[in-house]
């Protein structure tokens, strides 16, 4: 070898491994502290979590927070219908706020006034009452149309039936109440989700020779879905809590169960700490779903990172608003998923 | 009916305003069956918007406009327009191509499935059928391989290719090109004109709005200078852009050329 090789070779080897930089790490007490109160207060709230008060009869003690009786009922009999009814109706509901929420979006966004203006209408007419109100009101809406008339509007009626015998009375509330108002929300998520897909699509759709409604069903919804699916994981998750209003017209959902329950064992608590554990079951469980889901819908997009699933986990448990994923919308610089490469 | 014979694009005093503001102010041009038009002029002559009037992307205030001896967006009938519904103009489109400055690709989409789309929801096309011929087109343009790749995986260049295969798919008979190298890095521009280049060489009917005058000069059969929302000359490229007659387009090439 030469020695001029041998000096490039150096040069290079220096070049390539310059020499680790060792300084002393800025210094963070206040970390140290905080963590130091939070872990005290964890411990304190465990100790309460697994501690004995008095019981009810002189010299005897019980669980503060009745654990032996949230054990016995988790898996009662009584509680599983009440489980299956709080999924029945948190479906059933957002397939109406869902079908409700797209013919009512793609209204606002129509070019005919009357459409649009009676989609405004709709989302500030439900939006701008409260869920339990309106539930109630449809429990009770016999009370206003008596009768309801299928036919020729002011004509002759062909069909003529009880609002009661269309469903049960209760069920028909709860679906119509949190259904109708769901759509109200959807609609706005979907509106956003359609306003989000550049122009530039819709004119390359029309320049091909796609109708409209072709070019809103292949083009424009697939692309808004990323927008509208993570706000609707969020719904979905709201709605299985949102249906426990159900129990207040007489449903034995799960908060209806725990009604039950209090009234039958006099005890207030554990019926809500049962249910509770249930809830927070299946949010979990939605949770996951969501995040799959959203990985899917994020076919074909560049530079979004999908946020660690901890992350969407974090963020979907909240209620309304505030629920935006992180990089759902803004461009991260983090690495594109495996999955494209 | 179409007529075989006759200019593709015959345009006559189009005007078209946006509000109060008028882009267009008659606008008289022809483009003959199976040359190259490039249509030349400084931003805001009003180029963009004429080339997006031929297929029906901007309605049209006054004059006449007419592809292939058809009206574009009207149906004449003793004497009276009627506008074409939605259905119509869809079916119009499918006879003029469109690349854009922008690419717009459907992002949610594969390049073969961008492609292969239309064929298959707006003509019937057998999806069998559809994606074969997907895959000669994209071959075509110089991107077999590329098929299922998204448009996010692929350069300014590749997805411009891939949008010029899209518009060939369904069979036009006339391409409009909207400025399609100006949003592209310097290094990627010749892919796309060799594309061009080589679907001009097949005879197929082009406008091409542009700031190249080289591919102007090179390929173009007719140019058109716009300036202030008319036609302010026009020509055969190889006489008409080393010595322009129009002060306004002596100057404009100066500008763009130094």
């Amino acid at each position: 070898m030469t020695g001029e090789g041998d000096i490039s070779s150096d040069a290079r080897a220096t070049r390539a491994s310059p020499a680790v930089i060792k300084a002393v790490p800025v210094r963070h007490p206040g970390r140290w502290v905080a963590g130091a109160v939070l872990v005290l207060l964890a411990a304190m709230v465990i100790h309460t979590l697994l501690t004995h008060i008095p019981g009810p009869s002189p010299g005897t003690t019980q669980w503060r927070f009745s654990w032996d009786v949230v054990g016995a009922d988790l898996f009662s009999p009584s509680i599983i219908p009440a489980a299956e009814l709080t999924i029945w109706l948190t479906v059933v509901a957002m397939i109406v706020g869902i079908v409700g929420g797209l013919i009512v979006g793609t209204m606002r966004l129509s070019a005919n006034p009357l459409l649009k203006g009676a989609a405004f209408f709709y989302a500030w007419f439900f939006r701008g009452t409260p869920v339990l109100v309106q539930i109630i009101f449809w429990y009770n809406i016999a009370t206003i149309y008596p009768r309801l008339r299928f036919g020729i509007p002011f004509g002759h009626a062909y069909w003529r039936v009880s609002p009661d015998s269309i469903f049960t009375g209760f069920v028909a509330a709860a679906v119509l109440g949190l259904g109708l108002n769901e759509a109200a929300y959807m609609s706005e998520i979907v509106r956003a989700g359609i306003l989000s897909v550049d122009a530039g699509q819709l004119e390359a759709a029309q320049s091909l020779g796609m109708r409209r409604s072709l070019t809103l069903r292949r083009i424009v919804l697939p692309q808004a879905m990323r927008v509208i699916i993570p706000p609707t994981g969020n719904e979905v998750i709201s709605m299985l809590k949102t249906t426990s209003l159900a129990g207040l017209v007489g449903m034995i959902e799960l908060y209806g169960w725990s009604q039950a329950e209090a009234n039958r064992t006099f005890q207030t608590i554990p019926p809500l700490i049962t249910i509770s554990i249930w809830y927070l079951f299946m949010t979990t469980v939605l949770s996951i779903g969501q995040y799959f889901i959203e990985r899917h819908y994020r076919r074909g997009v560049a530079g979004q990172s999908p946020g660690t699933f901890a992350e969407i986990w974090a963020m979907s448990i909240g209620r309304w608003g505030h629920a935006e994923v992180p990089n759902a919308s803004q461009p991260n610089p983090g690495p594109m998923p495996e999955e494209h490469f | 009916m179409a007529s075989a014979s006759g200019p593709m694009v015959l345009a006559e005093h189009v005007h078209k305003s946006f509000g109060r503001h008028e882009v267009l102010k008659g606008v008289d041009l022809v483009v003959e069956r199976g040359s190259v038009a490039c249509v030349l002029g400084p931003s805001g002559s009003g180029k963009s918007t004429f080339l997006r009037c031929i297929n029906h992307l901007e309605k049209i205030n006054a004059g006449r406009l007419s592809v292939d001896g058809v009206l574009v967006g009207y149906r004449e009938r003793r004497g009276k327009l009627y506008e074409l519904n939605d259905r119509q103009v869809a079916t119009m489109r499918q006879g003029i191509g469109m690349v854009f400055q922008r690419f717009n690709l459907f992002a949610h989409l594969t390049a073969l499935e961008n492609v292969a789309l239309a064929p298959v929801k707006v003509k019937g096309v057998s999806r069998s059928d559809a994606a074969g011929r997907a895959r000669a087109l994209l071959a075509r343009v110089g991107l077999g391989g590329f098929e299922d790749r998204y448009p996010a995986m692929l350069s300014g260049g590749q997805q411009q290719r891939v949008a010029i295969a899209r518009a060939l798919a369904m069979d036009p008979k006339l391409m409009l090109f909207d400025e399609p190298t100006s949003a592209l890095d310097p290094e990627l521009v010749g892919e796309v004109l060799d594309v061009m280049r080589d679907l001009a060489d097949d005879g197929m009917t082009m406008i091409v709005v542009t700031h190249e005058v080289g591919f102007a000069r090179e390929v173009g059969d007719v140019v058109f200078f716009f300036d202030d929302g008319i036609v302010q000359e026009t020509g055969d490229p190889r006489t008409v852009l080393t010595s322009p007659q129009n002060p306004r387009f002596a100057a404009f090439l100066s500008k763009v050329l130094s």
